[in-house]
């Protein structure tokens, strides 16, 4: 996978770069069965785009991949070893945005940011919060209570996490775009791509159709039950 | 694991501050519920000494009660407690985060209301030191066998209603031995049998309740 060669290989390890797959995975939400016999990988550098229509289990294979949920057959796997669903090493190389912005309605963004970044044991969280936030356009807001803020802004302010630093982490996006404006779409995208290029994975839902160079689609279709 | 621990407790005192009112709620209704019984009962010294451990005690414990449910609501809400439960440190420090910030913000403020109370139904001065010692050893088994009931209830209609009966009869050695050292305090025997048993009982809380609220979150959310 192409790594950025700007950046020298003198830089510490980088904590995070691995492979995140699934193993014949299936998902039950009540009695439905959404799917099964699901094998996925992701991996370092790529950008995967999960289609599938409404109710057909993005959402739970998502939050499946990143630890929140355990699936009813099959395992996760981490560089190719099944990992247990509380395995605390896999999740540090681990983002999960989901629908919900995690934003505190009563502290501020930067606030709000650094208290997200502390929670992925980052040093010298409240800098990097606001730096994140100064790179998603929000300076000017930064010490806005959350609770003020339109829903786009506070889109914005939890995508700020995927800019506290430059591990190449797998990040496991919901709906990214959803209420974003155009230029934010493009920011997000920018995001995104560079990330991959320096060998992170990248595996999101979008209802909107968004272009990102090399990113591949895995459809949720021929894994539902007939 | 402290760090991550002092954190939470620091940004979950930052939004009870911002968020004063709600935090002081538990207490105002501690002290107005416990007020009602002099007028209730009749303003007779004896009967009021009597039941006055009995009577803060139980209005302690409807106060913790009250507030604990609301623990990891509106974490639950905003999606706070899906990266709380990502982070790569134990989720056990986070749980000992929030209980530790939910006793400091609403069963600290008990321990200190107290002996207003006992002024109220006029104990004794040992008695009134009895009784806070008591309740600052007792609260805060109420935040961590509330976080356990709160944690379980997470995300249902009628979660508020659940934590009152899941949790109180769980809270009954606490107040016998609670009321108990007051009680010996005043017959003017030594309370040591029950302030021992009430920090054991504090301890072996300490040791399971955390444990068992981060398992609960983590059912809770799948």
């Amino acid at each position: 996978m192409p790594r950025d060669p700007s950046r020298p290989a003198t830089r510490p390890p980088l904590a995070g770069a691995g492979t995140l797959g699934a193993r014949s995975l299936a998902c039950k939400r009540g009695r439905r069965l959404l799917f099964r016999g699901l094998d996925l990988q992701l991996a370092p550098g790529s950008i995967t785009w999960l289609r599938g229509r409404n109710g057909s289990g993005k959402t739970s294979l998502l939050r499946i991949l990143a630890g929140l949920s355990a699936p009813s057959e099959g395992d996760i796997t981490w560089n190719g070893a099944a990992v247990a669903q509380a395995d605390v090493s896999a999740r540090q190389a681990i983002v999960y945005i989901g629908h919900a912005n995690a934003l505190k309605d009563d502290l501020t963004l930067a606030e709000s940011v650094a208290f997200l970044a502390r929670l992925q044991l980052l040093d010298a969280a409240p800098q990097l919060a606001q730096a994140a936030l100064d790179r998603l356009g929000l300076a000017s807001r930064r010490d806005a209570p959350v609770r003020t803020l339109s829903q786009g802004q506070r889109r914005r302010g939890a995508l700020a996490r995927l800019a506290l630093d430059e591990q190449p982490r797998t990040w496991i996006l919901d709906e990214p775009y959803d209420a974003l404006d155009h230029d934010s779409v493009a920011l997000l995208s920018g995001l995104i791509e560079a990330h991959a290029a320096r060998g992170g994975a990248v595996l999101m839902t979008s209802h909107q159709t968004v272009a990102l160079a090399g990113a591949a689609e895995f459809d949720l279709e021929p894994y539902r039950p007939a | 694991m402290t760090g991550l621990l002092l954190a939470v407790v620091r940004r979950d005192l930052l939004l009870a501050r911002r968020r004063r009112i709600e935090a002081l709620l538990p207490l105002g209704f501690f002290i107005v519920a416990a007020g009602l019984f002099p007028i209730g009962v009749g303003p007779e010294p004896q009967t009021l000494r009597q039941i006055a451990p009995g009577v803060v005690w139980v209005c302690a414990l409807l106060a913790a009660m009250l507030s604990v449910t609301q623990m990891f609501a509106s974490d639950h809400q905003d999606g706070s407690l899906e990266q709380m439960l990502l982070a790569p440190q134990p989720l056990v420090a986070i749980v000992g985060g929030k209980v530790l910030a939910h006793w400091l913000s609403s069963g600290l403020p008990l321990v200190l209301a107290a002996p207003l109370i006992g002024l109220l139904f006029g104990m004794q001065v040992p008695a009134i030191g009895t009784l806070a010692l008591t309740l600052l050893l007792g609260t805060p088994i109420l935040s961590l066998l509330g976080a356990v009931g709160a944690a379980l209830t997470l995300g249902l209609r009628s979660g508020a209603a659940l934590v009152f009966l899941l949790v109180l009869p769980l809270t009954v050695p606490a107040l016998i031995f609670g009321t108990g050292a007051v009680v010996a305090v005043d017959a003017g025997m030594s309370a040591q049998a029950h302030l021992s048993l009430l920090g054991a009982l504090l301890i072996v809380t300490l040791l399971g309740a955390p444990l068992a609220t981060a398992a609960a979150l983590r059912i809770s959310l799948d």
